[in-house]
């Protein structure tokens, strides 16, 4: 079976190893030039269902909560499983007790906790969420990664112009997220930026609860840490603005004072793409399968998502499958 | 009925459309709340206006009435450019206005709001200020062309609900025939019903709906509370005594001694 699939997002690339390690002749094509630069290469690369869970149905915890062991076994050795810490600062413990009665996977640790999960908050914070289960991976080295293993398994890839022409194949999945210009699509544009110092060393991602701006800081190799993100309703993909980052840095700073003297290295903007439930979709039309609509979920729900289409598509679904997908 | 700026509107439940979990869930929020207005802020949630954009079409499909704000500015400059800009993105003349004053307690600063209210109702605005409870701040917004007043009963999001009774009693007895909202600060439908019993014309409220653990669910229990409210006022309540009243009528009783 020829596959194209549009799209070397992480919902693209996730689609190819399902589809290619069962066989099937795959193509991935993108219009973009190289993977950086698209709404998968700007994520946080949380791997955290139940955190996710706080402000997301049901499903995004459902289908998130194998995300890890796919990951892992796709990428061996991207993978961190160090769990998620969740801090307000004392003024704001109200927002850890919301969190916590919104959803589960947790349990709530005092101060002497959290200096022996991450010895450079001691004394920060007086309690915490630690959210034991949940994991992280660097999102960009794990979209190249999974680029050049799809590459030694035979799948061809095609970036710019070229991808313009594409050529035959039997199914086309579309994973073109917010350039799919599908009904009932938005966007919804979030901002990050990258600091890096060797001051503050994390193990885990951290989320800041604070009732105006929650924001993460995902450590990453060679002292970067990624923090997001913001959420606003819109899909201009323009520069981060000056208030997004004074309010990504004010949090940072919050976090650890020695963050005000880390370099910022980068900026970025992604539009996520969402319908109005804020869940991902496959739909088949024809020979065209559409995997969209991830949200702020993309490395999270991807895989599920893969595993869903490339069912669909080598007509692999179990009959129960076939049952729920007609109640979509 | 409701009247606000010569328009009849059915519900004394205005909602803003903010911070819910998904715009399915405010769209159905929206609409078991029986709200017939709701806010929308120009900044947050159109990136300044420059895209129109999907969510923009989506609070048009729910058939409301749109109140824009200009949530976020500091400045009577701000305000008033934020307010122009609403103007032309969503084709209305209503405005809600906000300066706010501090940052921390998103205090309104007064003394720009009364400006910026001039500035406005001499342009043709409509507007909904966004305003503290102090009495002579009213007049002299009423002074500045202002026809509805929208005080606090508490900070925006702090969801306290009502922290000065005898303030907001006060605003209701000076200005009889204002249409009086209350904006800001409402935690629970106990609180809005609080408010629409001391003959409050309307509540205005975002969080205490949007960060609850089931949106939809208290958005059909402000929609109630905000009608029960109502119902009491103009049913009269009894105003509280010192003394025990028996329900029963004690003359006639048999005594049994």
């Amino acid at each position: 079976m020829k596959v194209l699939i549009r799209g070397a997002g992480v919902t693209g690339l996730t689609l190819a190893h399902e589809l290619s390690s069962r066989g099937a002749d795959v193509t991935v094509v993108d219009s973009r030039r190289q993977i950086a630069g698209n709404a998968s290469w700007q994520a946080g690369g949380m791997l955290a269902p139940w955190c996710e869970r706080e402000s997301a149905e049901e499903a995004v915890l459902t289908l998130g909560r194998g995300a890890a062991d796919w990951w892992d076994a796709a990428l061996p050795g991207h993978v961190m499983r160090n769990g998620t810490l969740v801090v307000a600062a004392a003024r704001d413990v109200a927002e850890l007790d919301r969190f916590g009665r919104r959803t589960s996977g947790y349990r709530a640790i005092d101060a002497g906790a959290i200096a022996a999960l991450e010895p450079d908050l001691d004394g920060s914070f007086v309690s915490a969420l630690f959210f034991n289960e949940e994991a992280h991976l660097d999102p960009r080295q794990a979209l190249l990664g999974l680029q050049q293993k799809l590459a030694r398994m035979g799948v061809r890839f095609e970036f710019g112009y070229g991808a313009v022409h594409s050529p035959s194949a039997d199914v086309e999945a579309d994973c073109t997220g917010i350039t799919g210009q599908l009904t009932g699509l938005r966007g919804v544009r979030g901002e990050m930026l990258i600091l890096r110092t060797s001051e503050v060393t994390l193990a885990r991602p951290v989320r800041l609860l604070h009732p105006r701006i929650p924001v993460y800081v995902v450590p990453r190799s060679g002292n970067l840490f990624m923090v997001g993100a913001t959420m606003i309703e819109s899909d201009a993909a323009g520069p981060i603005t000056a208030r997004s980052v004074m309010e990504l840095l004010n949090a940072a700073y919050a976090l650890h004072p020695a963050f005000g003297e880390a370099e910022l290295v980068e900026t970025g903007t992604g539009i996520r793409p969402a319908f109005t439930d804020n869940l991902p979709r496959v739909e088949r039309e024809g020979n065209t399968i559409r995997i969209n609509g991830l949200y702020r979920h993309g490395f999270l729900l991807a895989p599920a998502m893969a595993v869903k289409a490339a069912a669909m598509i080598l007509g692999t679904e179990t009959e129960k499958e076939r049952a729920d997908e007609a109640h979509h | 009925m409701l009247e606000l700026y010569g328009q009849q509107i059915p519900s004394r439940l205005l909602l803003g459309t903010a911070l819910y979990p998904s715009p399915a869930i405010m769209a159905e929020a929206i609409k078991a709340s029986g709200a017939d207005i709701v806010t929308v802020s120009l900044r947050r949630e159109t990136s300044g206006g420059k895209t129109g954009g999907k969510f923009w079409s989506l609070i048009q499909s729910l058939g409301v009435r749109v109140l824009p704000n200009t949530a976020g500015c500091h400045s009577v400059k701000e305000a008033v450019t934020t307010a122009k800009m609403a103007r032309e993105v969503f084709a209305t003349i209503w405005i809600k206005l906000e300066v706010i004053g501090n940052h921390d307690t998103l205090q309104p600063d007064v003394f720009g709001l009364v400006e910026a209210a001039r500035i406005l109702a001499a342009d043709g605005f409509e507007v909904f200020p966004y305003t503290t409870d102090d009495l002579v701040v009213a007049g002299r917004l009423l002074d500045a062309g202002c026809k509805v007043l929208m005080p606090w009963c508490a900070p925006i999001g702090s969801a306290r609900g009502p922290q000065n009774l005898d303030a907001l009693r006060s605003l209701r007895g000076h200005f009889p025939d204002v249409p009086l909202i209350v904006d800001a600060g409402i935690g629970r439908p106990s609180h809005a019903a609080t408010v629409m019993e001391l003959g409050y014309d309307a509540v205005l409220l975002n969080t205490a709906v949007a960060k609850a653990s089931d949106p939809v669910a208290m958005a059909c229990a402000f929609g109630k509370a905000v009608e029960a409210g109502r119902q009491a006022f103009r049913a009269g309540p009894l105003e509280p005594r010192d003394m025990a009243v028996p329900s029963t009528p004690v003359i006639g009783m048999a005594a049994f001694s």
